[in-house]
Order: structure tokens, then C-alpha cells, then sequence
């Protein structure tokens, strides 16, 4: 079994580690570094759940060429996103903006968190009241009474 | 016979959950993007004319309600496509522009000397820039665009009869009559 753990590891990161293989050239490592992020970042809208870098779509390939010449332009990550959304929504980033269409993905977590803490709460109020009303109050005292007497 | 009610609610979220679920399979095509273009300029661009030396922009497409269809002789569906657009060029009197998308010129011009040409000019986008401005994500792509050159309807796959009648049609038709 452990050995199988390395090769999972290398299962889930390979379509990561796969990614395109255009040679476009940077002049420094700082902007390789960023176009790589970025196509990493950047949701192909030709094919379903695949990143531009993974992609061999036409319009994948046409992105990535894209990026590139906009970070040659010296344009900020901001700027390339900003540009992207632009042409094709929020559905290109995979990291999305918070507006009133995406509200409901960046809070909706929170509110089955929310509702799982009402349900939490409620079921154990409910026990603390059971558990109090089990006791029988006189029993109890009868009890206690009983001892007292043994002890004096 | 008293029902603890408590036992119901598996039941109700499991039936919640398959009214979910059946929700998804009434949803649109899955690979249908909402247009970040509508109502938005049609783009810049500085680009050659499939048939000759002239330089194409976007003052060439401005002035009339225009139909910009992206094509490419590698796409199928451009294709089935031709001759609802050639019917649609020839007696719908609607002004056809085609934006030649990540092609050959050479092969562009074979395919419409062999499948016939509807039309006006065809602006030459090799490199795919035009494509990606106007939000093109697979061709092909129709767009239709209003007399001040503001972007109005995108259609995504081919045009048929059924789309132009239902969709195309009403909105230039909308357009045509100044709204």
C-alpha cells in the first residue's frame, strides 16, 4: 500500500505536470512563471473542466498564444484576467470574481454551514431538555435523604 | 398510529435532492457560454480582405444591420450552414460579412468557389485575434450587428431555418424598425 502512494500522487498531479507544450519564449523567468499561472488559471470555454494549459482546442491554443503577447505587452495579471472576462465571462476563470451572478458560489458553502449549525444546535438543545426531565426530582431527593440518614 | 415525523426527513431531502438533480437535466447545452458581447461595440480590427490587398476594419462593417459569420473550411457545421445562409444572403436582403477563422486563404477560397459564395467580403483572421475579441469560442459563430455597430445577438453552431426563423429574423426585424 505504500508504495501505491507515490504513484496516486503522480496519478492526480500528471494532468497538471502535462500541460502545453507550445515553446514560446520569455525574456526573463518571471513572466514565464506568471504565463504559466495564468494558463493554469484560465478555464478553456471550448471543452468542459479543463484548464487553457491542458487543452488542445484551436481556441485553448489561441488564448495561450494570447496571454503571451499580452504579458510581452507588459499587462498586469489583473489586466489579462480583466481582458479574458471580457470576451468570455466569468465562466473563463476558474478563481472568479465576486458579483451578484457568482455571489451564490462564493457564499453558498456558507450557507450549508450555516444550516448545519442550526440543525447542530438544535438537536443538542433538544437532548439538554430530555436529559433534565428524565431525572425524577423526588426520587432524587429521596435518595439523598436516605444516604444523609446512613451517614448521621 | 402516530408517525415520529422525524423519520420523514431523509425522505424529503432525498426527494429535494432528485428534483435537483432533474433540474439538471432540463438546463441548456452544457457548452453554452452567456455572450459578454451583447450590446457591446463590435471590435476594432485592421485585418486583410480575403480577395484582395485591401485592408479590412471595422468601418467596413458599420452602416447596415449586418450578419458576421465566423467560418472556417476545417469546420463541419460551417457546412450544413452554407445554404441556409446563402437563402438568407439572397432573399432575406440581410448584408452577410465572413470572418475566415484560423484558416488557410488559399483553402478558404477553394471551399467558396466550390460551395458558392453569399458574401459581401470576407475579413481574413488567421491568427484568431478578431475571434477572440468578439468572445469566439468554435465556429461557427453568427453575430448580429446594428447600424451603429453595437453587437445585438450571437448565435453559437450553425444557422438553420429553425434558428433564423425563431431567432435571427425577429431581431433584425426588431432592429430594422428602429427599436
Amino acid at each position: 500500500m505504500k508504495s501505491l502512494l507515490p504513484l496516486l500522487i503522480q496519478l492526480i498531479i500528471s494532468p497538471i505536470v502535462s500541460a502545453a507544450i507550445d515553446a514560446y519564449q520569455f525574456p526573463n523567468d518571471e513572466l514565464s512563471v506568471r504565463y504559466h499561472k495564468l494558463i493554469a488559471e484560465l478555464r478553456c470555454p471550448q471543452c468542459l473542466n479543463t484548464n487553457i494549459a491542458g487543452s488542445d482546442a484551436m481556441i485553448a491554443k489561441g488564448l495561450r498564444s494570447e496571454t503571451h503577447r499580452l504579458l510581452l505587452d507588459g499587462k498586469t495579471d489583473h489586466e489579462i484576467l480583466d481582458f479574458m472576462r471580457d470576451r468570455y465571462g466569468d465562466f473563463i476563470l476558474y478563481n472568479p470574481r465576486v458579483t451578484g451572478g457568482t455571489a451564490v458560489l462564493w457564499f453558498g458553502p456558507l450557507l450549508f454551514v450555516v444550516i448545519a449549525m442550526v440543525i447542530l444546535v438544535s438537536i443538542v438543545r433538544r437532548r439538554r431538555v430530555l436529559s433534565k426531565q428524565e431525572v425524577d426530582v423526588e426520587q432524587l431527593n429521596a435518595l439523598l435523604g436516605k444516604r444523609k440518614g446512613e451517614q448521621h | 398510529m402516530t408517525l415520529n415525523k422525524s423519520l420523514l426527513i431523509p425522505l424529503v431531502v432525498f426527494i429535494l435532492l432528485i428534483l435537483l438533480l432533474a433540474l439538471g437535466f432540463t438546463l441548456k447545452d452544457p457548452h453554452f457560454l452567456p455572450s459578454e458581447l451583447i450590446d457591446k461595440p463590435f471590435p476594432e480590427f485592421s485585418l486583410s480582405d480575403l480577395y484582395s490587398a485591401k485592408t479590412r476594419t471595422r468601418e467596413d462593417v458599420i452602416g447596415d444591420i449586418v450578419l458576421v459569420n465566423v467560418w472556417a473550411t476545417w469546420c463541419p457545421n460551417c457546412l450544413i450552414e452554407h445554404p441556409e445562409l446563402t437563402r438568407i444572403a439572397a432573399h432575406e436582403g440581410v448584408t452577410l460579412v465572413g470572418v475566415n477563422y484560423n484558416d488557410e486563404s488559399a483553402k478558404a477560397r477553394n471551399w467558396l468557389r466550390r460551395h458558392g459564395d453569399p458574401y459581401s467580403f470576407h475579413i481574413v483572421d488567421n491568427d484568431g485575434r478578431l475571434a477572440i475579441d468578439l468572445g469566439v469560442y468554435g465556429a461557427p459563430e453568427t453575430f448580429v450587428v446594428d447600424q451603429q455597430g453595437v453587437i445585438r445577438y450571437r448565435h453559437v453552431g450553425p444557422v438553420t431555418r429553425d434558428v433564423w426563423q425563431r431567432t435571427l429574423a425577429p431581431v433584425i426585424d426588431l432592429l430594422g424598425s428602429g427599436a
